[in-house]
């Protein structure tokens, strides 16, 4: 495989650099201006509940959408202006695990995991399964290769979506939701993982959740995202700690209460908004 | 956010109008750009180091059109029947039933056979695409390709593409022959003429042409079959239920296609 040229580059160089970021889907902004950065070795967790631009933030990241404004530099190269092949080149260097998995159904777990290399490279068959087995192992699925998908079970197919992701050995690791949907210890298991994947390959890794417990078990810093700001971005004790009251809403799980007009809601109710004068 | 009145009905009908034709022209420059882009990549995919893989050509080809025979094979032998039945009931009134062989080949050649496999393979095959499709896009497999930087064009429509421009003219000049061997055996039933006489008298009136005619509409339809099934495919949006809609719309979309261009086909050639 190609060394990347920027892998002996200045190691102190983010690998992520977010700047003023806005985002719309149609006519609604998403994110408003957001800037942050990521440095090399380090796993960020970017946290935020459902609606606070997360997952919108990172399909910006892997360059599936396109900002508004502001700029998205990925190991260096400006990813918001790149043209399609560009593109393709550079999303080599990072892997994705998606949140429900995303292998493909019409392929086995091993073919599944072989496929960029397939798709990338001119390694012969044997090599190739050579080392999609030793990513199987890393994942602790030795020997599951020959199944399809569906006959996996949940955690496996998180683990098996971490395999595919890290078959090239990629510079940069982006996880989305790696424990939403899982019970406690499979979860606690894939957190494991993410954190020996840091250890193990020294792998920069940005992971997407609203899970409290597994960000702040994995995170060497967090970034907290809500209503389509930044409200923090530190080390887990600093966010812990932070006076910011909508940062501790958060953590203790409580709703931003409206006040309850009560006039409003039973108009609300009975829809008679409109009409009334 | 509350309307300031009730919008006129008629009114809210051109809206409606306006955003579906819209919707129909998005659909169309999709379709547009897809193709094209297919042919990009079919022609430069190895140049830009992402080939169009021969094997999952070949499994598609398998797919839309091998297992297709034995169903092409009835529908058409099934139509070659049921003209000859209808050719010799409107001939008798002239005494003419022999002459049911010119419509019999005429009719199957240049019209029939390649309406029903279009119909069969856009039934068959573009459901199947746009399900798989819609389903790949909504389980983010689509997005997973792009981020592995395997372009989804090149991967997963090209391949459909250049199957179904491959197989669906086989596939008719296929149902060709086994409509006209089942009207055959009908007409030499019914009429006592040998299969023999029959297949020579249907020779003598074909030219190559009339063959022509109906494997230059299949390409037409397969064209359309694949990217009707594709943009239904992936304009998805919610779950099963949205997978269920595109691959329905895919359906009636890719039969109404078929079934207009065949008679735009056949006015603008045949007069």
């Amino acid at each position: 495989m190609t060394r990347t040229p920027d892998r002996d580059a200045d190691r102190s160089a983010p690998v992520v650099e977010v700047h003023d970021l806005v985002a719309h889907y149609g006519r609604r902004e998403i994110l408003h201006g957001v800037s942050f950065s990521v440095q090399r070795g380090e796993i960020m967790v970017i946290m935020g509940g459902s609606g606070s631009g997360k997952s919108t933030l990172l399909r910006h990241l892997l360059g599936l959408e396109r900002p508004s404004a502001g700029s998205i530099r990925i190991l260096g190269q400006e990813i918001t202006r790149m043209g399609d092949l560009e593109l393709y080149a550079l999303s080599r260097r990072f892997g994705v695990a998606f949140q429900g998995g995303a292998l493909f159904s019409s392929m086995t777990v091993g073919e599944n995991v072989m496929l960029p290399l397939r798709e990338h490279t001119r390694l012969d068959r044997e090599t190739m399964k050579i080392m999609m087995r030793l990513k199987l192992e890393v994942v602790n699925l030795a020997g599951f290769e020959e199944l399809m998908p569906s006959e996996l079970s949940g955690g496996m197919v998180k683990r098996a979506a971490f395999a595919r992701a890290i078959i090239m050995d990629p510079v940069i690791l982006f996880c989305d939701e790696p424990s939403a949907g899982l019970d406690p210890v499979v979860s606690s298991a894939l957190d494991d993982l993410i954190l020996r994947l840091r250890d193990a390959l020294g792998m920069t890794i940005v992971v997407v959740t609203h899970e409290l417990e597994s960000a702040f078990r994995i995170a060497d810093r967090i970034t907290v995202l809500d209503g389509g700001e930044i409200l923090a971005v530190g080390r887990v004790a600093e966010v812990r700690e932070s006076p910011n009251p909508r940062i501790q809403n958060l953590l203790q799980r409580r709703f931003e209460e409206e006040a309850i007009d009560p006039d409003a809601y039973l108009a609300r109710l009975t829809g008679e908004e409109a009409r009334r004068s | 956010m509350a309307a300031p009145g009730p919008v006129p009905l008629r009114l809210r009908a051109l809206e409606e109008l306006g955003r579906a034709s819209l919707h129909a022209l998005a659909a169309l420059g999709l379709g547009a750009h897809l193709l094209v882009d297919s042919l990009l990549w079919l022609l430069l995919g190895s140049r830009r180091g992402q080939t169009v893989r021969p094997a999952s050509v070949f499994s598609e080809m398998v797919q839309i059109g091998v297992r297709a025979i034995p169903i092409a094979s009835l529908l058409a032998g099934t139509l070659g029947v049921m003209l000859a039945i209808q050719g010799i009931y409107q001939l008798r009134r002239f005494g003419a039933e022999e002459q049911v062989v010119i419509g019999v080949a005429f009719g199957m050649v240049r019209e029939f056979a390649p309406l029903i496999t279009g119909i069969l393979v856009a039934g068959r095959s573009g459901s199947a695409l746009a399900a798989r499709l819609a389903t790949m896009t909504i389980s983010q497999e689509v997005d997973a390709l792009r981020v592995m930087g395997i372009n989804p064009v090149r991967f997963l429509v090209a391949p459909s593409l250049f199957a179904m421009l491959l197989v669906l003219p086989a596939l008719v000049v296929w149902s060709d022959l086994v409509s006209l061997f089942a009207a055959g055996l009908y007409v030499g039933g019914e009429l006592g003429m040998t299969l023999q006489a029959f297949f020579v008298q249907t020779l003598d009136l074909l030219t190559p042409d009339d063959v022509m005619h109906g494997v230059w509409k299949s390409v037409i339809f397969a064209v359309l079959v694949t990217l009707i099934g594709i943009v239904d495919g992936s304009a998805v949006t919610g779950g099963a239920e949205g997978v269920g809609r595109a691959t329905t719309n895919s359906v009636v979309h890719g039969i109404s296609a078929i079934v207009l261009t065949d008679m735009l086909f056949a006015f603008a050639t045949t007069r």
